[in-house]
């Protein structure tokens, strides 16, 4: 699954460089640097507390970082409004599942779309035709998305009382709605049971390929991290510890110890 | 987290998925009904349905604020005013024709509850509620203000007139007045209803349900909570528009903060977030306090609470759980 990089796509996709965050003494991160190649799965490993979900909240800029910067195809996110990202095609999934929960499967994926429509209020109010055009279009693309992640028995339930792993896959599809260039998933394995991480990990490149992403993956399950990612960076107390293939950054002596410490890997 | 705000955030959060709010028959059948009342009925009567049909359009602009983007108001008896000033000055100050105030009223008040959901974006909760509780609480004093009084008729208030049918058509003005109300609350409604099944509308639903995820996905909430504000507060201005003209009179003292909470009350009866309800909200704001009155002219007060408490203890999601228990059970 190794991606030989052709000399045009050489620049990175998306660059963290020396990003550093603080929350009173602790240092969440602590010049973090790496850089994703497009159409990569790059996972992101490191024990509880490593700063994975931190460096995922800076990317979605629900963090300010105090040192550092985040570039997307050579341009800085730091300067966008948190609600600028989306658009400028940074998804996520978050760590404990974050969706709309009175509203059906099918609304949670068409807000996924909000940075893709113009819908206005005084337009929607009069439901004018344009508006009905673009509502049609995103009621395709999300039967598609629908489609694509096994949705449709539950597309027009209210998400609260699906199970957590079919939860999971809503809000991935509500992440892809956005038609995201880089997807950030964090622990879109941990609930899940030995098999449905299995059908997870195929699913995951299934829709790198259908969707043309680049994958930013947050894995405590290495086993899903060695079979699915490119290329791997660890962290721990919030700094790089080690980067390199999945086999090179498991036998990594550093990264044993970190995770030795904490858990076995 | 108080338990009013508990409570609260619950009433908002139960509001659930519905593709339609309403089957068409049964929207058919309401409007016939709504169209024949005015039938052989004394002018009073058919007064007194055109005031709940102005209510129930308060109480939808109230549902659209609170059921769709989740932030509470105490404070529409302000929007209300404003839009009823409007009405009156432009009608019996400058002679303009009572249909052209309510637009002017709906955009002024829309830029007032723009620019008044600006600094209530800090607040969340009860503390929203307490301060558009201020606002329709400073309200009455401002029509009262000298400088305002060439205008606004100070604590006197300003007369209004009641308008003429139009085109010789042969209905009574108390009669005229409901049917155009009627119209006007027809296309608020449509206004609302298109709302809320659109990217705007779902956008208001995103941030009561999940802000982070929400903006994560792109979704501006201070943009979307302060167009929350404008559009209930313009629809609730129109209601205010409606009610200068029906009722003849605005006075500082019409529009007391008592008026937000029969609103609030309104929107509790009717079911947080259920448009439809907003009509039943209504009747019970009109007709219940009369009803209490029937039943006991000292304790009026107290027999009201006492039917609302019951109401509520019975119905905790209000009338739309009625409807729902009627949907459950009929044939499909
Ligand atoms: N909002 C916050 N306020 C204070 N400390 C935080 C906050 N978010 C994360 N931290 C701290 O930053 C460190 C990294 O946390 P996190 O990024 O959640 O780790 P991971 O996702 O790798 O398990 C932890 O020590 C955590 O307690
Ligand atoms: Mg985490």
């Amino acid at each position: 699954m190794n991606h030989s990089n052709s000399p045009i796509e050489a620049r990175p996709i998306l660059s963290v460089r020396g990003v550093t965050v603080q929350f009173g003494g602790i240092k969440a991160l602590n010049g973090v640097t790496f850089d994703m190649q497009r159409g990569q799965v790059l996972g992101l490993i490191g024990p509880n507390g490593a700063g994975k979900t931190t460096l995922f909240n800076c990317l979605s800029r629900l963090y300010q970082p105090s040192d550092g910067d985040i570039l997307l195809e050579g341009e800085s996110i730091l300067a966008r409004k948190p609600a600028g990202i989306a658009k400028m095609g940074i998804g996520r999934t978050f760590q404990n599942v974050a969706l709309f929960p009175t509203l059906s499967v099918r609304d949670n994926i068409r807000i996924g779309g909000h940075c893709r429509s113009r819908g206005d209020l005084v337009s929607d109010a009069l439901r004018l035709p344009w508006v009905l055009r673009e509502e049609r279009e995103l009621d395709r693309k999300i039967d598609e998305i629908v489609d694509d992640l096994d949705l449709g028995g539950v597309a027009d339930r209210e998400v609260a009382g699906l199970p957590f792993g079919t939860q999971k896959r809503v809000e991935l599809g509500r992440a892809l709605a956005a038609k995201p260039k880089v997807l950030l998933l964090d622990e879109p394995a941990g609930g899940l049971n030995h098999e449905e991480v299995y059908v997870l990990g195929d699913l995951i490149c299934r829709i790198r390929d259908a969707y043309n992403l680049t994958v930013l993956l947050v894995e405590h399950h290495m086993g899903l991290v060695m079979k699915i990612a490119d290329h791997v960076v660890a962290l721990n107390f919030g700094s790089k510890l080690a980067e390199g293939t999945p086999a090179a950054v498991r036998s990594d002596p550093a990264v044993i110890k970190a995770y030795l410490g904490s858990e076995a890997a | 987290m108080s338990a009013i705000e508990e409570t609260l955030g619950q009433t908002v959060a139960a509001v659930e998925v519905r593709k339609s709010s309403m089957p068409t028959v049964a929207r058919l059948v309401l409007l016939l009904g709504l169209l024949v009342i005015p039938l052989g009925v004394s002018d009073f009567v058919v007064f007194q349905v055109t005031t709940v049909l102005i209510y129930a359009i308060a109480i939808l602009a109230l549902n659209l604020l609170t059921g769709a983007s989740g932030q509470f108001s105490l404070g529409q008896s302000a929007f209300y005013a404003v839009g009823a000033y409007t009405a009156a000055i432009m009608m019996e100050v400058y002679g303009v024709n009572y249909a052209l105030t309510l637009p002017a009223a709906g955009v002024i008040c829309f830029l007032f509850g723009f620019l008044f959901g600006l600094p209530a974006l800090r607040l969340s909760g009860v503390y929203l509620a307490l301060a558009t509780f201020a606002l329709a609480v400073a309200m009455p004093q401002i029509p009262k203000l000298a400088v305002l009084e060439p205008w606004t008729g100070g604590v006197h208030g300003l007369v209004v007139n009641k308008p003429e049918a139009p085109f010789d058509l042969p209905l009574s003005q108390d009669a005229w007045l409901y049917y155009f109300t009627l119209s006007v609350a027809v296309v608020i409604y449509w206004l609302c209803a298109n709302l809320l099944r659109s990217r705007t509308g779902r956008a208001m639903l995103a941030v009561r349900d999940n802000e982070i995820a929400a903006s994560a996905l792109g979704v501006d909430l201070s943009l979307y909570k302060t167009l929350a504000f404008g559009t209930s507060a313009a629809f609730t201005g129109v209601a205010g528009a409606l009610g200068a003209i029906v009722v003849q009179f605005v006075a500082p003292d019409s529009f007391t903060f008592q008026l937000s909470i029969a609103i609030f009350v309104g929107m509790i009866v009717g079911g947080v977030g259920w448009l439809p309800g907003s009509l039943v909200g209504a009747v019970f704001i009109v007709f219940v306090p009369n009803l209490a009155e029937g039943i006991s002219k000292g304790l009026s007060g107290a027999v009201f609470g006492v039917i609302l408490f019951a109401v509520i203890f019975a119905l905790p999601h209000g009338a739309r759980q009625i409807a729902d228990w009627i949907a459950k059970r009929l044939p499909r």
